[in-house]
């Protein structure tokens, strides 16, 4: 009881409640705390890190860390080169999964990701109330009251940070109950000179078959869609490279991997092994597989728990709720969705290009743009913006474009905004959502973000608004990314031309 | 809510994608994403680069061209297939009227799913035909 006793957060009323203590959920308590927001922070674990205490199953990431980058490490600008660590505002919290990498590889383990999200916990004092679990939500007029384990909690403003946590499987495929989650999956020696059926071509089902070449007999990933790959289609949201060697033992007729386009018809269990029937989707065929082990690398599910029933709506099966651009539920104000969950909120999504909400090096922005948003519009607090000098803004807009890691993560969803205000001269209101800059009207404005269009080109698009309508002016690409040349600041001179 | 098997049946009750086997209804109910957007938001903008095209799979849409509407979308309807045939930004937006769920297929990748699909592009030029005479119809 001691120990309870010293737990922060008690049960009662808090401006805002944020549950879970991933990245997501560490990040939202961390920027609330630096604009002086009370809040309580709860979470089911034990300690923090979320997800990464377990996974991914084959123990390491599939984005990287670049511990030597031109840039320093304990700056804003390494984040670019910096996928995974937490970001903060201090020098000594920038970084850190960087500082825990034992130099075997690009890509951090799965231990040293735990250990930066450790280390950016405890060196920025982050309290969190642990083991007190999320078990429900209720409304009373404007107030949620969300039930825990530890008692109830009053609150206008509800982050559940809990992430695409819960292990999900297709539910119209007969048999699939039969078949483990990759949640479930066993050691890799347990599949020791077997055959495997992965269910799923994204980066999970990639990842099992990684893991597992050097121990199965052979390997299938089956699935409807034909694979996507980052390099190929230059987006975040395809299979990343680092799991590409399946693919290539597929491409290169090398027998131990074969990648199918096939819809699941059902799975049968054969003693202690399965049968699985499939179609071709596009080349057509029929197919029957027996094989000793299936697996079903199909992905994961936000824990919405008892959401929908207070109105949040949802989609993708479900396993979303409908977001606003600044991630609140669609349906329900007053709830916010952090962490991996965030990727719902759709923004312009150009050329299909997702923002990147769905991993630690997008969402870790959206928790800091999300707490300034809650503490604006919800708590009614006023946050200062400081002003640009006119003759600097060509210049900050364009070193913005060039080095921001925010616009950089979130290609086409996150801008730079600076404010045309007729009393106090150009006004910085920092990064913002690129989709509520465009559609909420506003004074006269200028936002610019980095895009990657159909070709793969990269590029800053700037984004004037002028008299309530919003132009779109896409400037050139170069092949250092150097936004900051002659040519780009003249464009953006001639586009603020009468604000600068 | 929809799960994977309703979406194969949206598809299969909708004239663009009647001729499709199951299976390559499974392929493409795989092929395209799903999205959500809350009412007042833009799918489609008019005069931005970089557009998708979707088929709604609930909820309603205006398309509206300089602030004012001029027709509404509804599930089963679909959008933004000629910006991305044309390689043109939109002439119109298109604005959720209530929360709206759509498919979505990404632009760059429309015209490899037209040639996987040709029953499906012969389906959307029928569609644009019937378009296009509409407002042949309306102009005489």
């Amino acid at each position: 009881m001691a120990e309870l006793a010293e737990q922060p957060f008690p049960p009662g009323e808090y401006p805002v409640v944020v549950v879970g203590t991933g990245a997501g959920g560490l990040q939202v308590s961390y920027a609330l705390s630096r604009l002086g927001v009370r809040h309580a922070l709860l979470s089911a674990d034990a300690e923090p890190a979320g997800m990464f205490r377990r996974f991914p199953f084959f123990q390491r990431l599939i984005t990287w860390t670049k511990p030597y980058a031109p840039a320093e490490r304990d700056t804003r600008e390494f984040e670019w080169f910096d996928w995974n660590s937490p970001i903060g505002e201090e020098p000594t919290h920038r970084g850190l999964v960087a500082e825990f990498m034992d130099g075997t590889s690009y890509f951090p383990s799965r231990a040293e990701m735990q250990a930066g999200i450790e280390a950016f916990a405890d060196r920025a004092g982050i309290r969190a109330r642990y083991g007190c679990t999320w078990e429900g939500t209720r409304r009373e007029g404007d107030t949620f009251v969300v039930q825990t384990s530890d008692g109830e909690y009053r609150t206008q403003v509800f982050v559940p940070a809990v992430g695409m946590t819960a292990p999900w499987k297709p539910d119209n495929i007969p048999g699939m109950d039969d078949v483990p989650h990759y949640v479930d999956l066993e050691e890799p020696k347990h599949y020791q000179d077997k055959t495997v059926f992965v269910i799923g071509k994204r980066n999970s089902g990639f990842e099992v078959a990684d893991g597992l070449l050097p121990w199965a007999r052979q390997i299938y990933l089956g699935s409807p869609r034909p694979a996507r790959i980052s390099i190929l289609t230059h987006s975040t949201a395809a299979a990343r490279a680092r799991y590409m060697q399946p693919y290539e033992d597929h491409v290169l007729g090398g027998g131990g991997v074969f990648v199918l386009d096939v819809a699941i018809e059902r799975v049968e269990r054969t003693g202690d092994g399965f049968r699985i029937h499939a179609r071709g989707t596009t080349t057509p065929g029929e197919f029957t597989f027996d094989v000793d082990h299936a697996i079903a690398a199909t992905g994961f599910t936000t824990p919405m728990r008892d959401l929908p029933e207070i109105g949040v709506s949802t989609f993708y099966q479900d396993r979303l709720p409908s977001q606003t651009a600044f991630w609140e539920s669609a349906a329900v104000r007053g709830i916010f969705f952090a962490g991996s969950t965030s990727q719902g909120s759709i923004g312009l999504k150009k050329y299909g290009r997702p923002g990147g909400g769905a991993a630690v090096h997008g969402f870790r922005y959206s928790a800091q743009v999300m707490a300034r948003h809650i503490a604006e519009d919800h708590l009614g607090m006023e946050l200062p913006r400081r002003t640009v000098p006119a003759d600097e803004a060509v210049a900050y807009l364009a070193r913005e474009a060039a080095h921001a890691p925010e616009l950089y993560h979130q290609q086409s969803y996150l801008a730079r905004v600076l404010t045309f205000d007729p009393g106090r001269g150009i006004v910085d209101e920092g990064i913002l959502p690129l989709a509520h800059f465009v559609d909420a009207s506003g004074p006269d404005a200028v936002a610019v973000a980095i895009e990657t269009d159909d070709t793969g080109d990269i590029h800053p698009a700037a984004y004037l608004r002028r008299g309530g309508r919003v132009e779109e002016r896409i400037l050139p690409g170069h092949p250092l990314l150097d936004f900051e040349t002659a040519e780009h600041r003249a464009e953006l001179r001639g586009l603020l031309e009468g604000y600068v | 809510m929809a799960n994977r098997g309703e979406i194969v049946d949206l598809l299969s009750g909708m004239a663009l994608f009647a001729d499709l086997a199951r299976p390559q209804l499974e392929g493409v109910a795989h092929t395209l994403d799903e999205e959500s957007f809350a009412e007042g938001q833009r799918i489609l903008r008019q005069g931005f680069t970089g557009s998708n095209f979707y088929v709604i799979v609930d909820g309603e849409a205006a398309i509206r061209i300089d602030g004012q509407d001029r027709a509404k979308l509804a599930r089963g309807d679909f959008f933004g297939e000629v910006s991305v045939l044309l390689g043109t930004p939109p002439t119109a937006d298109v604005v959720a009227l209530r929360t709206l769920r759509c498919l979505t297929l990404a632009g760059p990748d429309v015209e490899a799913f037209l040639l996987a699909y040709p029953r499906v592009m012969f389906r959307m030029l029928q569609a644009e035909a019937r378009r296009l005479q509409a407002t042949i119809q309306w102009q005489s």
